[in-house]
């Protein structure tokens, strides 16, 4: 029988606290930028000219279609070798997650968008509004309530992605911990802190956001 | 009639694909004029109203509400969006299906046109929305989101969201059609009034005796062309096409309008 010893975990409390700061940091970039990138996916892919779907298809799909951790490696490794183009381990993984996501998020808000009944962006119309403001007064405020337990979700699913940064030795949570694992020959005890860790930041989150859901289905 | 014409129509042509829905219509209404334009499903008749306010580009023809005239077809630009929205913001359309913003309260619809479009002080256009609402017999519902209100009443919103506008004409697509019929009565209530009062209008309906005690002149419509035009209660009480004989058959012509039990 296993026996359990979470007491050894304390003396690395520095280690996974500065990991935890690296964790959330690094998911709140890559949730911002993932949805300036979902933003322009999305209206890329309804745009009116051909070229630029195509463009907003060919991004969302490249990078929907690969997994994540190909991508990390492979603007890490393969970007210098082809482009020239030399980034940071941090920069490379903040743009591998951030345009990862952001395929994702342009499919939720792209969805969200065209959910909406035609009649609405007509009544728009009617009343002398130019597309862009009937996107912005009508169509945009209803679209995202619909948007929202979508687009939390994709964001969980991207903080939890973070942990795959520790390949490109980014000293997020999980690599912290695997320092401590292998320093301390306890692993369940490590791995198992971090899950906890996870979910302890997620599952307020989780709460926080269905409440506001509640809030915003006024009227409906 | 052309010189005081409101809205003038001609040669208008539309398709859909392969679907040639409007075959070279002309019309005209004039200033405080109501038409309206009746026929079975699919003759063109809601897509010809669409086409007064540009909702629907025609491939050809020409389109003049008041002083603004638009051509189509070969060699003609297709006017850009700030044009369109501009033209449409003297129009005002009400749709079978209200498509009223669900997100705000009934004020709020009211207020949107004026305070968007129109850039109208929010006090200014609530005072508007609220004279408005009150004409339509609704100012108790202005703090209420519209799933809270009946059919009737959320058409009668609608009638106000786009009285806000102050438009020079109104057009309604089957305003009544989505209606549970104890409700019809009030909303045809609102718009006999409406036409009382000078507004010119162009009605696409089903509600023919209500065309016959409202509208000046009636259009019968059928694949894509007029079949028939004149005064409303000729072409109702002695229709001279067979077609038009044919459609009118179906409804009982004459006789009271639904009973309006709830506009003030």
């Amino acid at each position: 029988m296993y026996h359990w010893d979470f007491g050894i975990l304390w003396s690395y409390r520095w280690l996974f606290l500065n990991g935890l700061g690296v964790t959330v940091g690094f998911t709140v970039v890559i949730v911002v930028l993932g949805l300036v990138f979902g933003l322009f996916g999305a209206f890329g892919s309804l745009s009116r000219f051909k070229a630029v779907r195509l463009v907003a298809l060919t991004f969302i799909e490249a990078f929907r279609c690969t997994p994540i951790l190909v991508q990390l490696i492979w603007f890490y490794y393969a970007l210098p070798i082809l482009a020239g183009v030399e980034m940071t381990p941090i920069t490379a993984s903040a743009l591998a997650l951030s345009l990862y996501g952001g395929s994702f998020y342009s499919e939720i808000i792209r969805g969200g968008i065209v959910s909406i009944d035609k009649g609405q962006s007509e009544a728009g119309a009617a009343l002398g509004m130019t597309p862009g403001q009937a996107m912005r007064r009508i169509v945009l405020p209803q679209a995202i309530k619909r948007m929202i337990p979508a687009l939390m979700n994709q964001s969980i699913i991207q903080f939890k992605n973070t942990s795959l940064v520790s390949v490109l030795a980014v000293p997020d949570l999980v690599y912290q911990s695997q320092v401590a694992a292998h320093d301390s020959y306890r692993p369940l005890e490590t791995y198992t802190a971090v899950a906890v860790a996870y979910a302890a930041i997620l599952i307020p989150l989780t709460i926080i956001v269905r409440r506001g859901e509640k809030r915003l289905a006024v009227g409906e | 009639m052309n010189d005081i014409s409101k809205i003038e129509i001609r040669a208008l042509r539309k398709s859909f694909g392969s679907n040639e829905v409007l075959k070279n219509i002309s019309l005209d209404v004039a200033k405080g004029g109501v038409v309206a334009l009746i026929g079975p499903s699919g003759s063109g008749k809601s897509t010809l109203l669409r086409c007064i306010n540009l909702l629907v580009v025609p491939d050809g023809g020409s389109v003049r509400v008041g002083d603004t005239r638009f051509s189509f077809g070969d060699g003609s630009k297709l006017p850009d969006v700030k044009t369109l929205a501009k033209f449409r913001a003297t129009t005002g359309m009400v749709f079978q299906h209200f498509n009223l913003f669900p997100h705000m309260t009934t004020l709020q619809n009211v207020m949107e046109g004026p305070v968007t479009v129109r850039r109208m002080a929010r006090a200014d256009a609530e005072t508007l929305a609220r004279a408005q609402l009150a004409k339509v017999g609704l100012a108790e519902k202005a703090d209420q989101y519209p799933a809270t209100l009946s059919g009737g009443q959320k058409q009668r919103v609608a009638i106000a969201r786009a009285l806000a506008m102050e438009p020079d004409v109104m057009l309604f697509d089957e305003a009544t059609s989505a209606l549970d019929p104890e409700l019809v009565g009030e909303v045809l209530a609102v718009m006999q009034r409406l036409a009382s009062e000078g507004m010119t209008m162009v009605i696409v309906t089903h509600e023919i005796a209500f065309a016959r005690e409202v509208a000046d002149r009636l259009i019968f419509m059928r694949d894509g062309v007029v079949v028939e035009e004149g005064p409303a209660r000729q072409v109702i009480d002695n229709p001279q096409e067979a077609a038009t004989r044919a459609f009118l058959s179906h409804f009982h012509r004459t006789g009271a309008l639904p009973p309006a039990n709830a506009t003030s």
